[in-house]
């Protein structure tokens, strides 16, 4: 093996590494930000500058707790539990393609981790272990409510999976492949699937809430009822694992989406500006360019979050049941029908 | 049921259920009362109300104490629209004493009890939104709360447990800048409320969580003693300040809005409308303040208005008068009196026996909030574990008032 590709992928790990972390750092702040602006009020503004070292003092925070494991916690399960959700939050980002190719020294270097051919599945792979994590350490937890909390994610995630699952088969019949690599190829320029497949992206995005626990999906914390749900009993870093998992999720779920359906680095009029920089500084704005659509997901999260109420658990299960996956389906029907007759003609 | 006892024994091994205390501390109960639950999975099977966490013997407290000081008991019953309760108090002293309040006053008070009446509104409106999970109206609702304590701050001093007015009256005037501050918040908050009704009535998520959720027919409600906001959801057309008017609310033009069903909808709808009436009245008592006499707060009546600490030092008879009221020596007859008042979340009553001494013989508070809370643990049979939450919050279930 090439030693240079040993440190290339390194390289990429670490760096991919830390803006996950960091992305999911300043999620909170921005989160708290948004929710500030939305409710008319300032958000925080002690820490520095507009407040922005405030992740650092609630991470800090976070490290100086006292670390509390309730004595009839099945003791394992409990440490296992946090960091099952934070591995599976962070393994997501390895098949993204995050831009095109960098050329270093005659070298290709692609922005991606690897691009296995079922990029797709890895991905629903990665995301359907991460509900683990919520369900060991609520059962571990010994406690009702975190009990309660377990039950419902994994109720959750099980209906929310079948629909985000249907609703990207329509998106893999129009692009025959499950490479993230090839699919963003192919919306080179304008040609994004969400323009092709507009309700698939709806499904997708629905699930994509419910995935992550975020509002009005976001049943298994429910601080209202169920005290915080799965991470009653955390304490520490344990729970800021928890609640680092959840952002990072939601940073590798908006990376998914702009991926899938909204072109991932593609930009329009991308080969103009191609022809006038660079390749490397073109590939550098193709980059950039992904992580605006991600950061507008991410405010996307936010602004639902901040506005409507949650479903209750019964409402979650006919909407995901009896709503989604009947409209996923007939998209797959349609979808099917339309690249028939296209083929034909 | 001996309460040194466990409601529920989880002795058997086989048994499918769960029990699940609900509080004392739960954030949904939104102070301390407990609710031991029997979950079947997150249906409730039964429920028992354990109440009491904050009993102070206030009934018992105010057989010790002279009329005057018991306002500030009072104001720990609903904090969240104490002015109503301190108003409640005045005006049944003033019913046994028999004292004719200058119609100035009436109308300042009514604008205090309006206020508080959307204060309290504001509140358990906005919970009912925040246990739903829609945190930003709950916040962004609330600052008019804040703006509605800035006025009791200039009209009284305090904020919270404001102990606003004296037997006879107020203890002053309203300020102008009171008055500003009140013509502001006629002007903002319509606005606000608007946004409110805007962001949650048509709100799909949110009629799904609330319409037809604890329904309560009009016997039922009526049967368990309920009145205010819960009544009127039901339909019942039962508002003290209507039928039993006082403070002279029979001067104003305003609606009593109705409900059909009784389910948390409806409830929230009947508190919004109320809030917009209370502005109504809020302007008409302003408008009706400008053709009285300026300056009156009180009724003369000296041997049982307390009167300021300056003329207490100026002047000898309101110093005899101050240490006979202060010694408890006023001539208040021997009498049996009730009177209520429309408080936040239903009849607020004061049944006062009085043996003529310096302090009432007997004296009991009709507290809504628990006469309301003990229908809660049977409607939460069969419910849904968040339902059950919900209905709690749309109950406005203050818990100071439930133990007083």
């Amino acid at each position: 093996m090439d030693i240079n590709f040993v440190i290339e992928k390194f390289l990429l790990v670490t760096i991919l590494f830390s803006i996950s972390l960091v992305i999911a750092m300043y999620s909170t702040y921005a989160e708290r930000k948004v929710a500030a602006f939305l409710q008319d009020r300032l958000g925080p503004d002690r820490a520095g500058p507009f407040g922005i070292l405030q992740p650092l003092a609630d991470g800090l925070k976070m490290f100086m707790k006292e670390e509390i494991i309730p004595s009839n916690a099945s003791k394992w399960l409990f440490m296992v539990g946090p960091g099952l959700a934070m591995l599976c939050a962070c393994i997501g980002t390895a098949v993204i393609p995050w831009g095109q190719d960098l050329t270093i020294n005659g070298r290709a270097v692609p922005l991606q981790v690897t691009d296995i051919n079922v990029g797709v599945l890895y991905l629903f792979g990665v995301v359907s272990l991460g509900v683990y994590g919520v369900m060991i350490g609520g059962w571990a937890s010994n406690n009702k409510y975190s009990l309660l909390s377990a039950i419902r994610a994994a109720s959750q995630n099980i209906s929310y999976e079948v629909a985000m699952g249907l609703s990207i088969i329509a998106l893999l019949l129009m692009t025959n492949t499950l490479s993230l690599k090839e699919i963003v190829a192919q919306q080179h320029g304008w040609h994004w699937n969400v323009l092709y497949q507009p309700l698939g992206f709806l499904i997708f995005m629905i699930c994509s809430f419910a995935e992550t626990n975020r509002a009005p999906f976001d049943l298994p914390e429910c601080e209202t009822e169920l005290i915080g749900g799965y991470h009653t009993e955390y304490s520490s870093m344990k729970l800021g694992f928890y609640l680092f998992a959840e952002y990072i999720n939601m940073f590798v779920s908006s990376a998914v989406m702009a991926t899938l359906y909204f072109g991932g680095y593609n930009y329009p009029w991308m080969d103009t500006v191609a022809g006038l920089v660079s390749p490397n500084t073109a590939a550098l704005i193709g980059t950039v360019v992904l992580f605006i659509k991600i950061f507008a997901f991410i405010f996307f999260f936010m602004w639902v979050r901040w506005t409507i109420p949650r479903f209750r658990y019964d409402q979650l299960m006919n909407l995901g049941w009896k709503g989604l996956i009947p409209l996923a389906i007939a998209n797959i029907i349609i979808t099917g029908i339309v690249i028939a007759v296209v083929n034909k003609f | 049921m001996k309460h040194n006892q466990p409601v529920y024994t989880d002795n058997d091994p086989q048994s499918e259920l769960v029990t699940l205390n609900l509080g004392p501390t739960h954030p949904a109960t939104h102070g301390v009362f407990q609710n031991v639950l029997q979950l079947d999975g997150e249906r409730i099977v039964s429920g028992v109300s354990t109440i009491g966490y904050i009993h102070r013997a206030f009934e018992k407290i105010a057989e010790h104490r002279p009329f005057y000081q018991i306002t500030p008991l009072t104001d720990r019953l609903n904090y969240c629209s104490s002015p109503i309760n301190n108003m409640g108090w005045h005006m049944t002293v003033e019913k046994l004493l028999n004292i004719q309040i200058p119609k100035r006053v009436d109308y300042l008070r009514v604008i205090i009890m309006e206020l508080a009446r959307i204060s309290d509104h504001i509140i358990c409106n906005t919970i009912i939104a925040q246990d739903t999970g829609a945190t930003t109206t709950f916040l962004y609702l609330f600052q008019f709360r804040e703006h509605i304590y800035e006025i009791y701050e200039e009209i009284c001093g305090a904020r919270l447990t404001t102990n606003i007015g004296r037997i006879g009256g107020l203890e002053r005037d309203f300020n102008d800048i009171a008055f500003a501050k009140i013509n502001k918040f006629l002007k903002e908050f319509p606005v606000a409320l608007r946004e409110f009704e805007s962001l949650l009535n048509r709100n799909r998520i949110f009629i799904d969580r609330t319409a037809g959720v604890a329904e309560v027919t009009q016997e039922n409600a009526l049967s368990f003693g309920w009145t205010g906001p819960l009544l009127r959801a039901t339909g019942v057309d039962y508002d003290v300040r209507t039928s039993e008017p006082y403070s002279s609310y029979q001067d104003f033009d305003f609606e009593i809005p109705v409900g059909t069903s009784g389910d948390i909808y409806d409830r929230y709808l009947v508190r919004n409308e109320e809030m917009w009436q209370s502005v109504r009245i809020i302007e008409q008592a302003l408008e009706k303040l400008k053709s009285e006499p300026a300056g009156i707060f009180h009724a003369d009546v000296p041997e049982f208005y307390l009167p300021g600490k300056e003329q207490v030092y100026n002047n000898m008879e309101a110093l005899i008068y101050h240490f006979k009221i202060v010694m408890g020596e006023i001539d208040a007859p021997k009498a049996e009196v009730y009177h209520a008042v429309e408080g936040g979340n239903g009849e607020l009553g004061f049944y006062l026996i009085n043996d003529g001494g310096r302090t009432p013989y007997r004296l009991h508070f009709r507290r809504p909030s628990f006469i309301n809370y003990s229908m809660f643990a049977k409607m939460s049979e069969g419910m849904l574990l968040s339902d059950a939450i919900i209905n709690m919050s749309s109950m406005n279930i203050i818990a100071g008032e439930l133990d007083a």
